[in-house]
């Protein structure tokens, strides 16, 4: 299966948004290259950029490895792909809000009843609640594949907690400091008023109630999560406080942190903590990570929460694949950007065709999220088939399936050049009174030859992305 | 405006960067005894971990008061939580926590020397390295001391910084003095025998001010003049009277900031004022021993009161 290189396609040579790196590269001693290879790296362990990998202990603290190849799209295919974005954005909130209030949707029978009200991810204690400025998912990360010149999907639509957008900004600080002159040989788009543009999207979406400039603060499960990092980041960068669910408590009707001078109310909370460890008293009662009372602040209108509870539903892997319906039933015109093709395994016909097509698919739990828990088909052994199979069969409804995508491809340097690896795209779409996407986003890599796995939990990478100013 | 668990986070940071400091600086001392008087070598090691605090815990390790075993105690065991390798460990989860405080070069400064003492302190040292292992630890407080002092806003994140070092070295100070107030009795050490003079340096090393020392009281030892040099020289940087003098600044600054006087004013102010009364012969006339373990007391009492006044918790 030939993938698409994004730099340098079998066919045609070097492609156009290349032509200038391509140029500089090929002015560039190797040795230097190697060099600077190694100074990001420096770069990035002095100042603490490491993430957190669930059960590998040793390895407690690690940096995700970094490439210094940029990944490099036009300004063209950038307006194209932003067009599909927004369009997929407001449906997602325009789905969120029809879900939580009359179910046009399901009553228009686009999709099926069952999938919403068995489905954990929905949250009837969202059932009538409309968020302060009516926005339920205000920080996407939408993850994008390629497969040719000219065809881009949606591999998932990530409306809860998105993660990663500190590598995008620490990526282009790095490079700009590792190579400044390339930088004025080339315009990119820049991507640094992020972090702005974040915290001004929240100061929108703050509740009416809000007399002045309100407070605004990143809510973390704490230092030990694996995107502490992030969360302190993001935090700093804004200028908010960082905090944690033992700094809050529902004060006076409002949620407030507890300052060095008694307790200071909170209008704007940016949570980095998951739906079922935000209040202990109306989700797990066991959750030391939230805040007792926080819904009923959130119900009474007096807080925001971004993004919002119970916005799950719409980035449910099975709902995924109903996702060309629902950007047509909301937004009255079809979908921009496809939709990969999925095989819903609760579907008898399809979970046939999947047990009999496993070792060509990618089969990957409902619920699942960083890489975990899937099967890549080609890659596996014909005893982690059969394994996975049987798990399938167990409970069908728990997967879905989709075909394994020729991912299109870009180099990445090595001890011998330039090596093609399979890349994927997350940028971050923030929604407030309207819609921004930052140009750019996060570009994450396999980097082991062949692998499609970009996970960073999985040996996945990151390259900077530039969107071209042409 | 600062989260309460932040101001907790900077200040035992700053604590744990002190106590760090202060087991390699103890150690120093102590090494230099036991290579000049090998025949009480066990007991000068005994009274470097009764300064330390960690005397409990030693003797339910380790049976013999050898270098080896209390620099491995006291600089790298992870199982004593007052060791350079916790505390350091400690100094950077707080820092970790309390990141978006600090400017990116203390918090870089800390993480390298966390990162470097983690490689040098992984293994046993070699004694023949000791002496490099001590100088590393210093050089690397120092540098974050430098970075911390060369990069931050004097803001209320300052000032709670400051009262984290100033209430460690205070306690750290005169817990040294306690251990050896006997020495400084001029009862016992009337004639000022060498092996007085031996303890006497040792207690001016310990708080690195041996040589300091003969700057201001010239070349002799006199304990009359160490224990005034330790508790009232308000020059002195790790005297009583001059960490009493920065907490009680930083204090009046939070006091005059958020416009609210707490119990620990009233504290410091105590005790300060207790500093300035007397001349050090009132000291010894009143007793050193109850004078050091009143303020060891009422220093515990303020940092307390600091965690609660502040809500830290």
């Amino acid at each position: 299966m030939a993938a698409f290189d994004e730099m340098l396609p079998e066919v045609s040579g070097l492609r156009k948004p290349y032509s200038a790196y391509d140029r500089w590269l090929k002015e560039q001693d190797p040795a230097r290259l190697t060099e600077k290879m190694q100074d990001a790296e420096r770069v990035f362990r002095k100042t603490g950029i490491t993430f957190a990998v669930y059960g590998e202990q040793e390895a407690s603290e690690r940096l995700i490895p970094f490439d210094i190849v940029p990944r490099i799209i036009s300004g063209n295919e950038w307006r194209r792909l932003t067009q599909g974005i927004e369009q997929r954005v407001q449906a997602l909130n325009a789905f969120l809000d029809d879900i939580y209030h009359r179910q046009e949707i399901l009553r228009a029978g686009r999709i099926p009843k069952e999938l919403i009200a068995r489905n954990e991810a929905f949250l009837p204690e969202m059932i009538g609640v409309r968020p302060p400025a009516g926005v339920y998912t205000h920080i996407i990360g939408v993850d994008i594949v390629r497969i040719s010149e000219n065809e881009f999907y949606v591999l998932e639509d990530n409306a809860r907690t998105p993660s990663g957008v500190s590598y995008m900004l620490e990526n282009r600080e790095t490079m700009m400091q590792l190579f400044p002159e390339l930088f004025q040989q080339i315009k990119v788009r820049p991507v640094e008023n992020y972090p702005q543009l974040l915290r001004q999207s929240l100061a929108a979406v703050r509740p009416q109630s809000t007399k002045g400039a309100p407070t605004i603060a990143v809510l973390t499960p704490g230092s030990f999560n694996s995107a502490y990092f992030e969360h302190a980041f993001l935090a700093d960068q804004m200028g908010v406080q960082l905090v944690e669910g033992q700094d809050l408590r529902v004060v006076d009707g409002h949620v407030a942190m507890r300052t060095t001078e008694g307790y200071k109310q909170i209008d704007v909370l940016y949570r980095r903590v998951d739906d079922s460890f935000l209040d202990p008293l109306t989700f797990r009662p066991d959750s030391a990570l939230g805040v007792p009372g926080i819904m009923d602040v959130y119900r009474a209108g007096n807080i925001t929460i971004a993004n919002a509870p119970g916005t799950g539903i719409a980035d449910d892997k099975a709902i995924y694949s109903y996702m060309p319906e629902i950007v047509e039933f909301y937004t009255g015109r079809k979908a921009i950007l496809g939709n990969i093709p999925t095989w819903r395994c609760s579907e008898p016909d399809s979970l046939k065709y999947v047990l009999e097509h496993i070792h060509e698919l990618v089969v990957k739990e409902v619920h699942g999220s960083g890489g975990y828990g899937m099967l890549v088909g080609p890659a596996a052994t014909k005893k982690e088939c059969q394994d996975f199979s049987r798990k399938l069969q167990a409970k069908p409804s728990n997967y879905i399936a989709q075909p394994t995508l020729a991912l299109s491809t870009c180099p990445i340097l090595t001890d011998k050049g330039l090596s093609p690896r399979h890349v994927d795209l997350r940028p971050y779409v923030l929604v407030s009174d309207r819609i921004q996407i930052v140009p750019g986003g996060l570009t994450r890599v396999a980097l082991k030859e062949g692998s499609l796995v970009v996970n960073s939990s999985q040996g996945g990478g990151t390259k900077d992305t530039w969107v071209l100013d042409d | 405006m600062l989260l309460g668990r932040t101001a907790n986070g900077l200040y035992w940071m700053n604590r744990y960067i002190e106590r760090a400091e202060n087991m390699a600086r103890l150690v120093d001392a102590g090494l230099r005894m036991a290579l000049t008087r090998t025949q009480n070598a066990s007991e000068e090691w005994n009274s470097v971990l009764l300064s330390a605090g960690s005397d409990v815990a030693f003797t339910q390790k380790y049976s013999d008061y050898t270098a080896a075993n209390v620099a491995d105690f006291l600089l790298r065991d992870t199982s004593n939580p007052s060791s350079t390798m916790s505390a350091i460990e400690t100094a950077r989860n707080n820092a970790r926590m309390v990141r978006t405080a600090l400017t990116r070069e203390t918090w870089e400064s800390i993480n390298e020397a966390w990162m470097s003492l983690k490689r040098m302190l992984a293994r046993p040292i070699d004694e023949r390295d000791l002496p490099t292992v001590l100088d590393a630890i210093k050089r690397e407080t120092a540098l974050i001391r430098g970075s911390f002092y060369g990069t931050m806003l004097r803001n209320e994140i300052f000032d709670f910084s400051q009262l984290g070092t100033y209430v460690e070295r205070a306690d750290n100070t005169a817990r040294i003095l306690d251990v050896k107030y006997y020495v400084l009795l001029p009862s016992i050490s009337w004639v000022g025998s060498t092996l007085d003079n031996y303890q006497w340096e040792s207690i001016l090393r310990s708080v690195s001010a041996h040589r300091s020392y003969r700057w201001v009281y010239e070349a002799d030892y006199k304990p009359t003049n160490i224990a005034d040099y330790l508790i009232l020289n308000v020059r002195m940087p790790r005297s009583l009277t001059f960490c009493y003098r920065f907490l009680a600044e930083h204090l009046k600054f939070l006091g005059d900031d958020y416009g609210a006087r707490h119990a620990c004013h009233q504290t410091v102010e105590k005790t300060q004022a207790m500093l300035r009364a007397g001349s050090i012969k009132d000291i010894f006339d009143a007793g050193l021993h109850e004078f050091l373990a009143n303020f060891i007391r009422d220093n515990t009492r303020l940092g307390d009161e600091i965690a609660q006044d502040y809500r830290f918790y």
